[in-house]
């Protein structure tokens, strides 16, 4: 684990670069982390996909997969590797702040 | 991460349930990691990708040890088709999804999938039997070129 400061702000990482809690994240944070992750700027589809990760980690205890994402958050699955193509689901849990997602699909 | 894996091709040759979903679960798994991901489908592992086989997808009970039972007993008709039932049943219930449902998820990840072109020689099929995903019957040496600079997984 790492203390790191990001936009002012102090975060706990683990060595992945995930959050440990994901109470010190917010929108400054997500669009540095985002940056770090190779994604520019993050569009409101960016932000629909992020906002959808946290209600389903805070209602779940954890991230969903690529395939609930295309199920349930709006965003196809086509969509979701134009908006993070190093992998939706760990990439967007990594901007949205949570635990990275288990489970093999 | 200089040793990081950035590329997988994989080859599915066989044509039952424990022959196709490993390898489709790996390529899904690679693309959710972020990694390009082929698949080359050549023997009965076409079957995964023919349009009215797909959907028939079966276990084999007969020279399967996994199944933990006699030989004689994974001969008897209908065997195959429990085995299969039970494993659909199981596989649902963890939500893995169908093959067919597979297939359209892993092309919309951007993973490649092709055909062995000598294997749809062989077995007398066209273009028209396979789903509209697949990306295009290939010889072995196009699959190598495409593969290039990856690992190759055979399954």
């Amino acid at each position: 684990m790492a203390t790191v400061t990001i936009a002012g702000h102090t975060i706990d990482r683990n060595d992945e670069g995930f959050f440990e809690d994901p109470d010190q994240w917010n929108q400054e944070v997500a669009t540095e982390v985002a940056k770090e992750e190779g994604i520019e700027e993050l569009t409101p589809k960016h932000w629909q996909v992020i906002e959808f990760m946290r209600k389903e980690y805070f209602e779940k205890g954890t991230g969903p997969t690529v395939r609930m994402l295309g199920k349930t958050s709006g965003v196809t699955v086509k969509e979701l590797y134009q908006l993070f193509p190093k992998g939706p689901a760990k990439v967007a849990a990594k901007v949205a702040g949570i635990p990275k997602p288990r489970g093999c699909i | 991460m200089s040793d990081a894996i950035e590329k997988v091709s994989i080859i599915i040759s066989k044509g039952s349930l424990e022959g196709i979903y490993p390898g489709l679960i790996m390529a899904n798994g690679a693309r959710a990691e972020g990694i390009e991901a082929n698949l080359f489908f050549t023997f009965f592992g076409l079957d995964a990708i023919h349009k009215k086989r797909m959907e028939h997808i079966k276990v084999a009970t007969v020279g399967n040890p996994g199944m933990h039972m006699a030989t004689l007993v994974g001969g008897l008709p209908g065997m195959s088709a429990i085995a299969t039932h039970m494993m659909n049943k199981k596989m649902e219930d963890f939500d893995i999804p169908s093959i067919p449902e597979f297939m359209e998820l892993i092309s919309d990840t951007g993973a490649g999938m092709y055909a062995c072109l000598a294997s749809v020689d062989l077995f007398g099929m066209t273009e028209s039997d396979f789903i509209d995903e697949l990306d295009g019957i290939i010889t072995v040496g196009d699959f190598y070129e495409i593969a290039a600079g990856g690992q190759i997984l055979f399954t």
